[in-house]
């Protein structure tokens, strides 16, 4: 089968209240991943945008970036989700015979709209909505869960907060990299129980963007291939009474099938640097088990060894995750961005050395009822 | 009502309420510098493209066939042509407000001289002889006005039919 | 190099304008169950599902996760893809990547849409740019009539010319029994009469000057899916597979006033590069059967001069001859298009699978009299989105 590497990544600056336009944010990105590459827009060859119509205000919501993606006179669709499945189908895309080079851009301004009204509209209107669940109170649900499955404790969950917030503090497109103790978190404001302010990622604005090439449009560009090496996708259930919030099986099987196509049987030694989507702090640990990285139940244990911290077997999140900022459906694709930087040794100051294989990670849905993963190597 | 005996229920509705997404969107420097000079001066800007020097009306950042950033503004004129038109007669609730719309009421896609593109906007009539494809029409400006493209308060049909030199070489009537 | 897809399997719910028995689950659930019986599959046999719809007219947020239990999607890796209009046309695209990619061989296509449940006016205003469009436009109606406006205008057509197409569709709706407005008073009339009657009635009342309601879709409550297969197990699934030869399409301003109102030169360029895979040089002589996106009647005219059909301001003669009839040189919309039926989401779907019916000699009182080799389907949303897909009856080389 032929491969697909991705060529060029480009991020804005995360953070809240961007006055930048959807237009404005998309062309940054654009020219950043364009430039990343080595090349310019008349080298790609089609164009996927990712956006959502609630998140942007507005009904068909990729009308408002044609011109800033370079969409011009090219084939161009979108993908409503996160931006780790408009990589994945971009892949596809690339590999379909019709094109050479995909660009993938999505955008949000989350911080424009009301998250929880927004969030609201994505549980069962007739018997979900009129609780007022939106996906906080859904996240704080899985928590619990998890909680009382594992054994693991509200110490476990701070502990993720501190270490992404740190490593946050050297990636400069996020705005929440800070030093926090356990204690802070702890004693940060009540959410919905048992989730606290810090253990809850930001609504973000930004937008990210990325090249992809088969063996042939690779050539075009002077940026040296990281290539995807496996990737999978898989929907749980929807109803969260239907599902088990604490069982991981959307990931296990999105994330077996990206291993299978990449020769991957230990991901905990194999892998050298993970991007997860890490949207509330306890979901770092319940996606280490989905992901392989520790056995069912240990997610809080593989956290406590410091095995995931910079300077770790595995570091995950080295750019800070979701945690640090989060621009809902870009955040996906940022991973998949982090992911490249590190595996190219270009991730500055979050550089994970000696990095070779990454993964990056992204959700869709209530408490990640679908999940997208790549592998992606040298 | 169900009746256990037939099987049969009445099929119900649930609504979603008076569900409201409010949002802001950003104009970007240009747009805002355009709404902020028909507030103020009651004139209009575009953009225009270094790579293809069109003029783009509303100004917008970035030109899609140059895929090209836009920094420059120009003026255009408050007079232009309709390039597309109708006249609404169908009753609809106008999301913008939650109330309906008065109908009837012309509506065009406007070019205004200077520019390559279109504004849609209303029009001061509903006379199917006169609200037509290449009729030429003039801004009118409210008089209290709040930074939103509705401080032009309609384009108004002026007699002349096309400006000399127009786009089928028609000459003023 | 990629694989060669096929559609191997068609299913859709009657259209009705509401359809208050099911929940859009349920509805989706009917469409998807009745493309898996049309290829004697089980959801078993899915590798991947794509799905499509129009957030705010149901008011849904992240309809593929809430749709999983309708649409076979639990376990299985599902997308959503959504472009307004070609929605059902861009799922149908999706779908042929995700096999031709070579990583799935049976995927499942979605498309649904209840707008009854909804104020479509109001949803599809949210669609115009809220700053500068959205204060003064009125929905799908609205603008379509201000693209007739300049249509008329350019090529003197009259309202005789955008009844013409009306009646032809609304006459071949009566032979498929999805259509949502199957108009039985019709029915044996002849074109000259029901065209007079329909521009002198004063029932068909003007919506938007100067469109009357007989120029314009329904709002329609339906679902559809289709199921692509890849080339190594596509004849195994079905007796005469509708490979896809092409799909292109384009997609290029985002402002209304920014179009060229002259022409459709999204529809023009997609169309050309699709004709170019193929080698299609005379698209009205080589091309069967199309199955159109005609979102109101003129289009029915200016569009088939931008697929190259005919030159510019020749569509009234195409249609007023005869020659896109039923037992015409290039019939077109023999299910009674999108003048027949409009849920949105599945529209384009809908297109994609009656083309590929009339290539599989499944399309029943709608089959068309002749060996179909080659079918063209079409998709219209956005700002002008348009999509094109050529399937035929040989497999591609």
């Amino acid at each position: 089968m032929e491969k697909v590497a991705v060529m060029g990544v480009g991020q804005t600056s995360f953070e809240r209240e961007k006055d930048d336009t959807f237009e404005e944010m998309v062309f940054e990105a654009v020219q950043a991943a364009l430039s990343d590459a080595g090349g310019k827009i008349g080298d790609i060859d089609n164009v996927l945008t990712v956006s959502n119509d609630f998140w942007d205000g507005r009904t068909i919501s990729s009308m408002s970036v044609m011109y800033a993606a370079g969409a011009w006179d090219k084939d161009v669709s979108t993908v409503e989700g996160d931006g780790i499945f408009g990589a994945i189908y971009g892949a596809m895309r690339t590999l379909a015979g019709s094109f050479d080079t995909t660009l993938v851009v999505a955008h949000a301004k989350g911080s424009m709209g009301r998250m929880n009204l927004i969030t609201n509209g994505m549980f069962d209107p007739i018997y979900q909505r009129p609780l007022g669940i939106d996906a906080t109170m859904a996240a704080a649900l899985q928590a619990r869960c998890y909680m009382e499955r594992t054994g693991a404790t509200e110490e476990d969950f701070a502990s993720v907060s501190v270490k992404n917030h740190r490593n946050g503090c050297r990636n400069p497109h996020v705005h929440l990299g800070m030093e926090l103790s356990i204690e802070d978190v702890l004693r940060s404001r009540k959410i919905s129980d048992p989730l606290k302010l810090y253990d809850c990622s930001p609504i973000s604005d930004g937008a990210a963007a990325v090249v992809l090439a088969n063996e042939r449009g690779a050539k075009r560009f002077a940026q040296k291939p990281a290539w995807i090496r496996g990737m999978g996708h898989c929907s749980d259930s929807y109803t969260l009474g239907y599902r088990d919030l604490a069982n991981t099986r959307a990931l296990q099987a999105a994330s077996r099938k990206a291993y299978g196509m990449a020769g991957i049987a230990d991901p905990l030694k194999e892998l050298d640097v993970v991007e997860l989507y890490d949207a509330y702090s306890y979901m770092e640990l319940l996606w280490y088990e989905g992901l392989g990285l520790a056995a069912e139940g240990r997610g809080a244990e593989l956290m406590m060894s410091g095995a995931t911290c910079m300077g770790g077997d595995l570091p995950v999140n080295p750019s800070g995750g979701v945690l640090s900022a989060h621009p809902v459906l870009v955040a996906g694709l940022a991973r998949l961005a982090e992911a490249v930087l590190q595996v190219r040794g270009d991730a500055g100051e979050r550089q994970v050395a000696g990095a070779k294989t990454a993964l990056a990670h992204g959700i869709n849905g209530a408490c990640g009822q679908a999940h997208g993963v790549i592998v992606i190597g040298t | 009502m169900a009746d256990r005996k037939t099987g049969q229920t009445e099929l119900l509705y649930v609504t979603s309420g008076d569900m409201y997404q409010p949002y802001s969107y950003s104009l970007g420097r240009l747009g805002a510098e355009f709404l902020n000079t028909i507030k103020e001066e009651k004139r209009f800007l575009g953009a225009r493209c270094p790579g293809c020097n069109r003029v783009y009306v509303p100004p917008r950042s970035v030109c899609g066939r140059c895929h090209m950033k836009m920094e420059e503004l120009v003026p255009v004129s408050d007079e232009g042509e309709i390039v597309a038109c109708a006249i609404i007669e169908f009753g609809f609730v106008d999301p913008n407000t939650g109330i309906a719309r008065p109908v009837p009421y012309g509506t065009a896609f406007i070019r205004l001289d200077g520019a390559d593109t279109a504004l849609p906007h209303f029009l001061d009539s509903v006379d199917r002889e006169k609200v037509k494809v290449g009729a030429r029409v003039k801004a009118v400006f409210e008089e209290t006005r709040t930074g939103k493209i509705m401080d032009i308060k309609h384009f108004a049909l002026i007699d002349q039919y096309r400006r000399p030199g127009g786009s089928n070489g028609f000459s003023v009537e | 190099m990629g694989k060669r897809a096929a559609i191997v399997g068609f299913g859709q719910t009657k259209g009705s304008s509401s359809r208050k028995d099911v929940n859009g689950i349920e509805m989706i659930h009917e469409a998807v169950s009745a493309a898996l019986a049309d290829a004697e599959l089980g959801i078993e046999d899915i590798d991947a599902v794509v799905i499509g719809n129009m957030d705010h007219f149901e008011g849904i947020n992240y309809v593929d996760m809430w749709s999983v239990e309708g649409s076979g999607g639990v376990m299985k890796p599902i997308i959503k893809v959504t472009t307004g209009g070609t929605t059902g046309t861009t799922v149908a695209m999706c779908a042929y990547y995700h096999v031709a990619s070579g990583l799935f061989d049976r995927v499942l296509a979605i498309g649904w849409e209840k707008n009854s449940e909804s104020d479509t006016t109001g949803a599809i205003i949210t669609a115009y740019d809220p700053i500068w469009e959205r204060p003064n436009m009125a929905g799908a109606i609205g603008g379509l009539a201000v693209d007739a406006s300049r249509y008329m205008h350019d090529h003197g057509v009259t309202e005789r010319d955008g009844a013409r197409v009306t009646v032809r569709d609304r006459l071949n709706a009566l032979n498929n029994p999805y259509a949502h407005l199957r108009q039985e008073w019709m029915r044996g009339k002849d074109v000259a009469t029901l065209v007079d009657l329909l521009v002198s009635s004063e029932e068909n009342q003007v919506l938007a000057y100067p469109l009357r309601m007989s120029d314009l879709c329904p709002r329609t409550d339906a679902a559809a899916a289709l199921i692509f297969a890849s080339e190594d197990v596509a004849e195994t699934i079905a007796p005469v597979p509708a490979w896809v030869l092409a799909v292109a399409n384009r997609h290029n301003t985002v402002y209304y006033g920014d179009l060229d109102w002259s022409l459709n030169e999204t529809l023009e360029a997609a169309s050309r590069q699709a004709f170019a895979k193929v080698g299609i040089r005379e698209p009205l002589k080589e091309i069967d059967v199309c199955e159109l996106y005609l979102p109101y009647s003129y289009a029915g005219l200016a569009w088939i001069e931008s697929i190259g059909f005919c030159g510019p301001g020749e569509g009234r003669r195409l249609l007023w001859d005869g020659v896109t009839d039923m037992d015409g040189e290039i019939p077109m919309n023999p299910s009674g298009g999108v003048m027949s039926s409009n849920p949105i989401g599945a529209t384009g779907v809908i297109r994609v699978g009656e083309a590929a019916i009339q290539i599989m000699g499944k399309a029943g009182l709608r089959q068309l009299n002749r060996d179909v080799k080659i079918a063209m389907a079409t998709g219209f949303g956005g700002c002008y989105w348009a999509d094109v897909l050529l399937l035929g009856k040989n497999k591609p080389l």
